[in-house]
């Protein structure tokens, strides 16, 4: 038992807030470059969002994206997009392409007549194509999914702030929330600069990246909050310091065990849920970063009221003073 | 000191135990599934054939035999999102209205003078009376057709929104009525969509309401949405009406009551007919698929007593006219009465296959649609897609275990070990809730369950973390475990409880792949706090107890 992989020593005393306006800075840039980004190329909405129709094709034989375009132009659909799907998964005999017809004009319902005629002439290029999924989504339900995404995205953030608030400090929640829509906006910024397309499951991705984030965030503001009350003189940019240098093994360590599984999931896991687990991952790495930066920086400009003392109210949860002297 | 209870003890092997043996039907799917169809059947025909026999006693019946249902995404099958178009309704009860109200306006044509129905939208029934001083009269009479709506909000209202102004009465549905009757059609709609699937006979398909005026219906195995389509997305709305002409044009003028339809079978024939039904579907009590007297595919029928009993009375007034057969708006054919048709059955032949026939008569058995059931959202997954996914999900699955595993065990050691196998232990236990309550797992919801494997450690991370810092204040390997566990709480909550509270909002506001996500990711975060802390805290416990190391590096 003597080996240990020792990912970060056993004490460090880095200081994190040596670099505090250059993190201050980067971050500041990544959030405006991400809403320029997001202004500029937009998102690459999904059906989900946009309505429309996708048809998955595979085929034994190559994909010829040109061809497949030429037997769609007929049919006067608008606007078309086919994409080569690539995945290390897929078998030597496995050639598959997205086919993306954006909504019909003054339909609201789908048409069968549309999918049926898009498939009989994608027969006619390559007679082995088959279909192994066709979705469609009318622009009524796009536009109330939409609506539903962007309630579920500030109704999270607002319950995790108020969550956050009764449990420590108004402080900690506004430095919880800042960096949490710092990293949604980031990872969506990520999403319009690669024009990842962006569905309802990247939504369930998003929330997801804000629970890990503020899972990150409490473990540091928990034992912020135990130093708080253990050394009362010291400064605050002190207590910061050594509570995210006591809590960096620990960050260091769930990161790596949850980017492990996540990674293993982004390469083998199939094309269909990648777009969903890169946002998982990414999102994981920047809620690491933004935790250990943004949420204190925030916290350090509030300050916090240091004499917990005279406060009853945390003498109600449960372990903060087991290690009171 | 460190120590637990027996009856915790006891409580939590107890525990693990009980996940895991719900869990344990899935490693053998394919044949638990054979077992659990195989026994449904026989409940329900009372008919045991050796196969059924066989695949019955393929899987002990004493046994757990849950599975995790699978997401469409996983198995394949049809997805539709369905919108009532529950305004039809206001129309056909104005339209059901209006030969009663003229009869009964009619008794007093001598002070009301002559009553006609005025063009009005859809959904309103305008009347025009000869005296409009008599107006208030008129007003009364509509009003004698008004009941009360008997509704939690609704109540004191009348069923009718009666307005008069000039000669003519205005009638159409009060709000309170409009929702009651809404409730009553989607009510309606979802039991005939459902009645039809059955008769199809799938297993297992998803038939719900949603919001207001919605129905999803998911169907698993099926080839197609398009199929399916054809089978629900049939209004099936069957009328007799008389005919009141026979022309080539589409847009003829007619009068209100009237409406053009095309004929079916006939390419530019249209039929002017009467708007107001003599007899409809809803009064027939049986349908078949037969032959007509050519050899023709066709569909006989029967009428219940009151639907004989109109269209005797109507046949027989009306000798030698033609009347109409009409099928969503389209007529199937336009018989001309020889005689009065007294025995309540019929038979409707057209332009159809023997396919046609079969699905006319499974559709008219199975009622009508109240009204027209638009598609909003329609997906299909092959199965192989599926299986595609389930293998992906598996490999990526076990490759994130092992990874994270040799991770733990590299950090922490034995303690590693034990984080490992509570992880083990957490696996099948998701995989044990999920059969208990028979969710459903779908592609997002594998990824939730890899993520959980992940974050699942976390708990354990902050645990031996925490210890391994108690350790330097050298109190002792038992007081540091001790501590360890105790210190870490509080984040631990904290921690668990945000995601929660993610997890809660994605279930209620998601929908299907996205819930799916949300509920594997909630009863992860349960169990793996379960075996994080009391699983690992049980061995680690037992081995101190057994070792008594007296120093212990972690």
């Amino acid at each position: 038992m003597a080996f240990r992989l020792k990912l970060v020593p056993d004490h460090t005393e880095f200081d994190f807030f040596r670099w505090q306006w250059l993190t201050v800075g980067i971050s500041a840039a990544m959030m405006l470059a991400s809403v320029v980004l997001l202004l500029l190329n937009g998102l690459n909405f999904g059906i989900d969002f946009k309505g429309g129709t996708t048809i998955r094709t595979e085929s034994t034989q190559a994909v010829d994206v040109g061809a497949y375009r030429e037997a769609l132009q007929p049919l006067g659909l608008g606007d078309v997009a086919i994409t080569e799907v690539f995945d290390p998964t897929f078998g030597p005999e496995q050639n598959v392409a997205q086919v993306r017809i954006s909504a019909q004009e003054g339909t609201e319902a789908v048409t069968p007549e549309t999918i049926a005629a898009v498939e009989a002439a994608l027969q006619e290029v390559d007679s082995s194509i088959t279909f192994p999924s066709v979705e469609s989504v009318g622009p009524k339900v796009s536009g109330e999914l939409i609506q539903t995404a962007i309630y579920a995205v500030l109704v999270s953030l607002a319950a995790i702030s108020v969550y956050i608030w009764l449990r420590f400090e108004w402080q900690f929640a506004v430095g919880a929330i800042v960096s949490l829509a710092h990293d949604v906006l980031v990872t969506m910024g990520v999403f319009a600069l690669f024009q990842i397309k962006f569905d309802l499951t990247t939504i369930a991705a998003l929330l997801t990246i804000v629970g890990y984030s503020i899972n990150d965030t409490v473990v540091v503001f928990d034992r912020l909050r135990e130093n708080l009350m253990k050394y009362k003189q010291r400064p605050l940019r002190d207590l910061m310091n050594l509570s995210v240098n006591e809590t960096l093994s620990r960050t260091v360590m769930t990161s790596g065990t949850t980017l492990v599984a996540l990674i293993a999931l982004l390469v083998l896991g199939g094309d269909v849920i990648r777009g969903f687990v890169f946002a998982i991952t990414f999102g994981i790495l920047i809620g690491t970063y933004s935790s250990v930066y943004v949420a204190k920086n925030v916290v350090l400009w509030l300050g916090v009221k240091r004499d917990w003392s005279k406060k009853t109210k945390d003498d109600a949860s449960p372990f903060s003073g087991a290690e009171a002297p | 000191m460190l120590q637990i209870d027996r009856w915790k003890r006891i409580l939590i092997i107890g525990i693990c135990l009980l996940g895991l043996a719900y869990a344990m039907p899935n490693l053998f799917y394919k044949r638990v599934e054979a077992h659990n169809d195989a026994v449904a059947t026989i409940e329900k025909t009372g008919v045991t054939t050796p196969e059924l026999i066989a695949a019955r006693d393929g899987w002990p019946g004493w046994l757990p035999s849950g599975l995790v249902n699978l997401g469409l995404d996983l198995r394949g099958g049809a997805h539709l999102l369905g919108e009532v178009q529950v305004a039809e309704v206001y129309k056909a009860r104005m339209d059901a209205l209006w030969p009663e109200l003229r009869r009964a306006l009619a008794d007093e044509r001598a002070t009301l003078g002559a009553v006609r129905r005025a063009i009005a939208p859809e959904g309103v029934l305008k009347i025009e009376i000869g005296n409009a001083d008599q107006l208030p009269r008129a007003v009364e009479i509509v009003r004698g057709f008004s009941d009360p709506v008997t509704t939690l909000s609704g109540a004191g209202q009348s069923s009718l929104d009666i307005r008069a102004e000039g000669n003519a009465v205005t009638i159409q549905l009060s709000e309170a009525e409009k929702a009651v009757t809404d409730d009553r059609t989607i009510q309606q709609s979802l039991e005939i969509v459902r009645r039809r699937v059955d008769e199809v006979g799938t297993r297992e398909p998803t038939i719900m309401r949603q919001g207001s005026d919605r129905i999803l219906i998911q169907v698993p195995g099926i080839g197609s949405a398009a199929e399916l389509k054809a089978l629900i997305g049939t209004t099936a709305k069957l009328t007799f009406n008389s005919v009141l002409g026979t022309g080539g044009d589409p847009d003829a003028r007619v009068g209100p009551g009237q409406v053009v339809l095309p004929a079916a079978d006939q390419e530019g024939v249209y039929y002017t007919i009467d708007d107001s039904p003599v007899v409809t579907g809803e009064e027939l009590t049986d349908a078949l698929p037969s032959t007509d007297q050519n050899g023709m595919p066709s569909v006989d029928f029967r009428f219940n007593p009151s639907g004989a009993r109109k269209f005797g009375a109507y046949t027989s007034a009306n000798v030698g006219q033609p009347f109409a057969i009409v099928l969503d708006d389209q007529v199937i054919s336009a018989p001309v009465i020889r005689q009065a048709i007294t025995t309540g059955s019929g038979q409707i032949s057209g332009s159809m296959d023997f396919a046609e026939a079969n699905r006319l008569a499974v559709l008219l058995r199975a009622g009508a649609l109240p009204a027209e059931l638009t598609f909003l959202e329609e997906r299909t997954i092959g199965p192989e897609l599926g299986q595609d996914s389930i293998d992906a999900g598996r490999v990526a699955s076990a490759v994130g275990f092992v990874a994270v595993i040799a991770l733990m065990v590299l950090s922490y050691g034995l303690f590693g070990v034990f984080a490992s196998i509570a992880l083990a232990i957490n696996m099948g236990m998701i995989f044990g809730v999920l059969s208990m309550i028979g969710a459903t797992l779908t592609l997002p919801g594998i990824a939730g369950i890899v993520l959980t494997i992940g974050m699942a450690v976390d708990a354990n991370v902050l645990v031996f973390e925490r210890i391994r810092e108690e350790l330097r204040t050298a109190r002792g390997p038992a007081r540091a475990i001790e501590l360890g566990y105790e210190k870490a709480m509080s984040a631990i909550v904290d921690a668990n409880i945000t995601t929660l509270i993610i997890a809660a909002i994605l279930f209620v506001l998601g929908s299907g792949p996205v819930k799916g996500f949300a509920v594997t990711l909630t009863i992860g975060i349960v169990t793996s706090v379960f075996t994080a802390l009391w699983v690992t805290r049980l061995m680690t416990v037992t081995w101190f107890e057994r070792a008594r190391p007296r120093q212990i590096e972690v």
